[in-house]
C-alpha cells in the first residue's frame, strides 16, 4: 500500500492524540512523538504506533505525533484513521483478533 | 541583647535610680507635640529598602525570610532579592514559607552567588524545574508549615531578617492582610505563616503599599515585634493573589469524587454534633464542602470549628451557623479575607499554633476529618504531595502531613525525630526564647514557683524537682512525662507529649 | 431481574476523552454516538474510534448501545459492519420511520453476524422515531423485530418535522409520547424519553423526568453525566412505595393461601393491577438496588 497523500487524524484535546502521516523515501517507518508523558511512556507510545502502521500494511512513512494523554486503543484507532485517510482505502479488517 | 531584653533592663534599672528632679531625662522629657505630629515625626518607616536592610545588620550569609500570603502576585520576595543582590550580598539562606511561580528570578540569583540555601514548604514553576535539575549546591529542604513553624520556633531556622509583604500598616508596624482605609489594594487575609517569622526574627522588616493611621487594630502582626517599615509601590498584583470566591467545580470527575468523599465523612463515625474539619482549595476540596453541607442540613449536625486553608465556602458555613468558628493560616480568596477581617468568630491564627508537631494543643491535632489532594497515592497509601511522576518538583508539602498526622481519621503519631528533640530540649535548661512570652523574667520565674505548688498538683503526681528538667533513660522519662509538670520555660499548652 | 434503562448517557463518537470513562457515572446505558454529533469529515475516524472502545474498555454493567448512521447514508452500512464486529449490545437506529427501515438494518445486522461469528440475534435493536411519519408507525415498528429491546423518541427532529419548536411544557410532544409508550407497551418493550438539553437546569429536568415517568417511560437519555443521579432518582421507588408494595404482595400471598381470590388490605379491596405494579415497583427497588426492610403485616 502506498500513501497517496499526507493526511491526519485526531485532535489536541485531553485524551486524544493527533497523527500526521507523510510518505517516506526510505523503506521505514519514523515516528516523532511529542508528549507530556513523554519520560514515561514514551516508548510505550512509539510501539503502539508502529504496530498499527505495520498491521495496516504500510511499511514506509513518517508519522508526526502529538499526545494529549490518549489511551492504546485511541492511538491505534487515530492511526488507522490517518493510513485509511493517507492511501485513500476504506476497506478495515473488522472481524480480526487482536 | 534583644529588642526587649535592653528595654526591661533599662526600666529595671530606672526602678533602681532615685528620682531627683530635673536629673531623670526621661521623666522631663514630655513631648507636647498632637499624636498626628508625632507620628509624622516618630516612626519606624524608613525611606527605602536599602535603607532597612542596612539598618537591620543583615551580613553575608544570613538567614532572610518570606511569607507566601500573596501567593502567584507576590512581589516582595523578588523587590527584595533584586535590591539584595544589587547591594552586593552573596551567600544568603532564603527561608520563605512558600515558593511559587512567579519566584523565577531566583533562578538568576541563585547563578550569581547571591543565594546559597533554600529551605521551604513549596516550590513551583521554573525555579522549581531548575532546582530538581540540580541548580543549587546545597539540597533545597522543604517542611511542612508546622514543621517550619516549630524549626523557627525551636531555633532550628534562626532568621536574622523578615521581609513581611502587608496589606495594610501603621507607622508603628501594626500590619494587616487586609485594609480598614486607604486603597484596598492588595488583600490576602490571614497573616498565619507571617506571624512566627515576626515573632522570631531577629529583625522584622515589613513592607507595605498603603499606610494607614494609628493604631490598625485588630492587628494581624502586632507593632511590637516590627522593627522597620518600608513603602513600596505594591506588594502583590491583586488580581494573582486572590480572586473572588473560588469556584465549585463543575467537571464531572471532580463532583464524582467530592460526593464519594463526602459519603465516606458522613459514614465515618466522625461526624457528629460538634465535629471538626479541614478542607484543602481545590476545586474537588470545595465540591466536598458543598455535599457535606447537605449532610449536615438533613442531620441537623454543627462543626465546633473549620480550619485552614479557608474558603468561602467555609465561610458560607459559618455564616449559615452549620461551623461555629473559624481557625484561619492562611486565606484562600476574597470572600474568606473579607470574613476574618469583619467576622470575629473568623480568628487568625500563627502557623505554630496551627500545626506545630510539639504542641499537642495544637489545632491540627484536634481535627476529625481532614480532606486532602495529592500528586500521588500508592496502594499503601503513601502520598507524595510534591514532585511529579517524573520526579520534578511542582508542589508543596504544605500542611499535609501535619493535617494528616492529627486528624483523627488517620492513625496519630508522633514522628520518630521528635521524641529525640524532646530528650535533648528536656537536657537544656532555661532554654527560653525571649519573644515566645513577651514577659520579663521575673514573670517566669513566678510561674516555675507557682506550678507545682500552688496547682496542687504536686502530691498526686511525680512532678518534677523545682526548676530543672528532667533528665533520665527514654524508657523512664516516657514513663515519667505524663505526669511531669515541664519546666516553666515551656509554653503552658507543651503538656504531656504523646509519645506512642 | 428487570433489565434497567433509567438513563442512556450520551456519549460523541469522536471524543475519545469523554468515551474512555463515560461508565464512571453510573448510568444504566451507554449511548456512543456516530451519527448526529461526528461531522461528515469524522464519520470514519469515530466509527474507528468506537470500535476500538468497545474492544478494549470494560464498561462494567452499562448497556453498550450505538447510534449508527441510517443505511441511506454512505456510512451506515460500514457503521453496523463495524459494532457488530466490536459487540455492541445494542444497535440504535435514528430516524426510524417504517417497519421497512427496520428489516433492512435487521438483514445488514445478521449479515455481519454470520460473518464474524457472533451468535445470530445476540445484538440487539432500538428504533429511535424522530418524526411524524414514525410516530404514526409506532406499534408496526416496535413489532418489527425481536431484537427490538425498546423505541426512544428523539424530540429535536421531531419538532422540526412537526414544524414547531421546543417549550418548557412539552405539549407538542405529548402525543408522539402517548404513541410511543402504548405502542412499546403493546408490543412489549421499553420506551426511552428524548433529551433535556438545558444542563443546569436540574429542576425542570426532574419535572419532566417525573412527568414522563407517570406516562408510563422507562427512562430518559440524558447528555450530561450531571443529569443521571436526578434522572434515577425519579424513577427509584421511594421507601413508602416500597414498604407499601412489600404489604400489598404479602396480602395477595395470603389471600392466595386462604383460597381466596379477593385480596384485601387495611379493609380496601386490592385489584389485580394494584397486585402487578406493587410486583413491579418491587423488581425495580431490587434492581436499582434501593435499601429496604422486609415489613410484617
Amino acid at each position: 500500500m502506498k500513501i497517496t497523500a499526507p493526511a491526519s487524524a485526531g485532535t489536541m484535546e485531553s485524551g486524544d492524540i493527533l497523527i500526521e502521516i507523510e510518505p517516506c523515501e526510505q523503506r521505514e517507518v519514523e515516528v516523532v512523538l511529542k508528549s507530556s508523558v513523554a519520560n514515561e511512556f514514551g516508548k510505550q507510545i512509539v510501539s503502539t504506533i508502529r504496530s498499527a502502521v505495520e498491521e495496516f500494511g504500510l511499511e514506509s512513512a513518517v508519522i508526526n505525533a502529538v499526545d494529549k494523554g490518549a489511551l492504546d486503543c485511541t492511538i491505534r484507532a487515530r492511526v488507522f484513521a490517518a493510513c485509511q485517510r493517507a492511501t485513500g482505502t476504506s476497506e478495515f479488517d473488522w472481524g480480526k483478533r487482536v | 541583647m534583644t529588642r526587649d531584653q535592653e528595654f526591661y533592663s533599662a526600666l529595671s534599672a530606672l526602678d533602681q535610680t532615685a528620682y531627683v528632679p530635673g536629673a531623670n531625662p526621661r521623666l522631663n522629657e514630655k513631648d507636647p507635640a498632637p499624636l498626628k505630629n508625632r507620628m509624622a515625626r516618630e516612626n519606624k518607616i524608613v525611606e527605602s529598602l536599602e535603607k532597612a536592610v542596612e539598618l537591620s545588620g543583615l551580613q553575608d550569609g544570613m538567614t532572610i525570610s518570606f511569607h507566601h500570603h500573596f501567593r502567584d502576585g507576590d512581589h516582595i520576595v523578588n523587590l527584595v532579592m533584586d535590591t539584595l543582590a544589587r547591594m552586593g550580598f552573596r551567600d544568603l539562606r532564603l527561608a520563605p514559607s512558600s515558593l511559587s511561580d512567579v519566584h523565577a528570578p531566583l533562578i538568576a540569583h541563585i547563578k550569581n552567588g547571591v543565594i546559597s540555601h533554600i529551605e521551604t514548604s513549596g516550590c513551583r514553576g521554573e525555579l522549581a524545574k531548575a532546582v530538581s535539575r540540580g541548580l543549587m549546591d546545597e539540597p533545597m529542604v522543604f517542611r511542612s508549615h508546622g514543621g517550619r513553624a516549630a524549626a523557627i520556633e525551636e531555633d532550628e531556622i534562626h532568621i536574622d531578617v523578615a521581609f513581611l509583604g502587608a496589606s495594610s500598616c501603621d507607622p508603628f508596624g501594626n500590619a494587616n492582610g487586609y485594609s480598614r482605609e486607604g486603597e484596598e489594594k492588595s488583600m490576602c487575609g490571614s497573616l498565619g505563616y507571617a506571624r512566627v517569622d515576626a515573632q522570631y526574627a531577629d529583625c522584622v522588616i515589613v513592607l507595605t503599599d498603603n499606610i494607614v493611621g494609628y493604631p490598625n487594630v485588630p492587628f494581624g502582626i502586632s507593632q511590637r515585634l516590627v522593627d522597620y517599615i518600608v513603602c513600596v509601590d505594591d506588594v502583590g498584583d491583586a488580581s494573582k493573589i486572590m480572586t473572588g470566591a473560588t469556584r465549585f467545580s463543575t467537571n464531572p470527575h471532580d463532583l464524582m469524587i467530592a460526593e464519594a468523599t463526602s459519603n465516606v465523612i458522613v459514614h465515618s463515625g466522625y461526624f457528629y454534633d460538634g465535629f471538626s474539619i479541614q478542607t484543602g482549595s481545590g476545586g474537588a476540596s470545595l465540591a466536598v464542602t458543598r455535599f457535606l453541607r447537605e449532610a449536615m442540613l438533613e442531620k441537623n449536625i454543627r462543626a465546633s470549628f473549620a480550619l485552614g486553608g479557608i474558603t468561602g465556602a467555609m465561610v458560607k458555613l459559618l455564616e449559615e451557623g452549620l461551623v461555629s468558628r473559624l481557625l484561619d493560616v492562611q486565606s484562600f480568596d476574597l470572600d474568606a479575607a473579607q470574613s476574618l477581617k469583619n467576622n470575629r468568630f473568623h480568628q487568625q491564627i500563627d502557623a505554630n499554633y496551627y500545626a506545630n508537631p510539639y504542641r499537642r494543643g495544637a489545632a491540627v491535632n484536634q481535627l476529625d476529618v481532614v480532606v486532602l489532594s495529592a500528586l500521588e497515592v500508592d496502594t499503601s497509601f503513601n502520598v507524595n504531595v510534591l514532585t511529579g511522576s517524573d520526579g520534578m518538583i511542582r508542589g508543596a508539602v504544605g500542611g499535609h502531613p501535619d493535617t494528616a498526622a492529627g486528624a483523627s481519621l488517620r492513625n496519630r503519631r508522633l514522628p520518630a525525630h521528635a521524641r529525640a528533640y524532646a530528650e535533648r530540649a528536656r537536657s537544656r535548661e532555661h532554654r527560653g526564647h525571649p519573644r515566645r512570652h513577651g514577659g520579663c523574667a521575673r514573670d517566669r520565674s513566678g510561674y516555675r514557683g507557682e506550678s507545682a505548688q500552688a496547682r496542687g498538683r504536686g502530691a498526686t503526681r511525680k512532678s518534677a524537682p523545682e526548676g530543672h528538667a528532667h533528665r533520665g533513660t527514654r524508657a523512664q522519662s516516657r514513663a515519667h512525662h505524663r505526669q511531669t509538670r515541664p519546666a516553666a520555660i515551656w509554653q503552658q499548652d507543651r503538656r504531656h507529649l504523646h509519645l506512642s | 431481574m428487570t433489565k434497567l434503562r433509567r438513563s442512556m448517557l450520551f456519549v460523541p463518537g469522536n471524543n475519545p476523552g469523554m468515551m474512555s470513562d463515560a461508565h464512571i457515572y453510573g448510568s444504566d446505558a451507554l449511548m456512543f454516538d456516530l451519527e448526529d454529533s461526528v461531522t461528515l469529515r469524522e464519520k470514519d475516524a469515530a466509527r474507528l474510534l468506537v470500535y476500538h472502545a468497545l474492544r478494549t474498555i470494560h464498561y462494567g454493567d452499562c448497556e453498550r448501545v450505538v447510534r449508527v448512521n441510517p443505511l441511506n447514508t454512505p456510512y451506515g452500512k460500514a457503521d453496523i459492519e463495524a459494532m457488530v464486529a466490536a459487540g455492541a449490545e445494542v444497535i440504535r437506529l435514528p430516524k426510524t420511520e417504517t417497519a421497512q427501515d427496520i428489516f433492512d438494518t435487521e438483514a445488514e445486522i445478521e449479515r455481519a453476524e454470520r460473518k464474524f461469528g457472533i451468535p445470530v440475534g445476540q445484538t440487539r435493536m432500538m428504533a429511535a422515531i424522530e418524526g411524524a411519519l414514525g410516530v404514526v408507525n409506532a406499534y408496526a415498528i416496535a413489532t418489527a423485530s425481536p431484537r427490538l429491546i425498546a423505541i426512544a423518541l428523539g424530540a429535536e427532529d421531531y419538532c422540526a418535522n412537526l414544524k414547531t419548536t421546543r417549550s418548557l411544557d412539552g405539549s407538542e410532544l405529548f402525543y408522539a409520547r402517548g404513541a410511543i409508550i402504548v405502542a412499546a407497551r403493546a408490543a412489549g418493550i421499553d420506551a426511552i424519553d428524548t433529551v433535556f438539553s438545558d444542563v443546569n437546569n436540574e429542576d425542570q429536568l426532574i419535572r419532566e423526568t417525573q412527568a414522563i415517568k407517570q406516562l408510563g417511560f422507562d427512562g430518559k437519555s440524558v447528555i450530561n453525566p450531571r443529569q443521571i443521579k436526578p434522572v434515577h432518582r425519579v424513577f427509584t421507588p421511594k421507601q413508602q412505595e416500597i414498604v407499601k408494595a412489600n404489604r400489598i404482595l404479602a396480602a395477595s400471598r395470603e389471600a392466595a393461601e386462604r383460597g381466596s381470590g379477593v385480596v384485601a388490605l387495611d379493609g380496601k379491596m386490592i385489584d389485580r393491577p394494584v397486585v402487578l405494579r406493587a410486583e413491579r415497583t418491587l423488581e425495580m427497588a431490587y434492581a436499582s438496588r434501593a435499601v429496604f426492610e422486609e415489613d410484617e403485616t
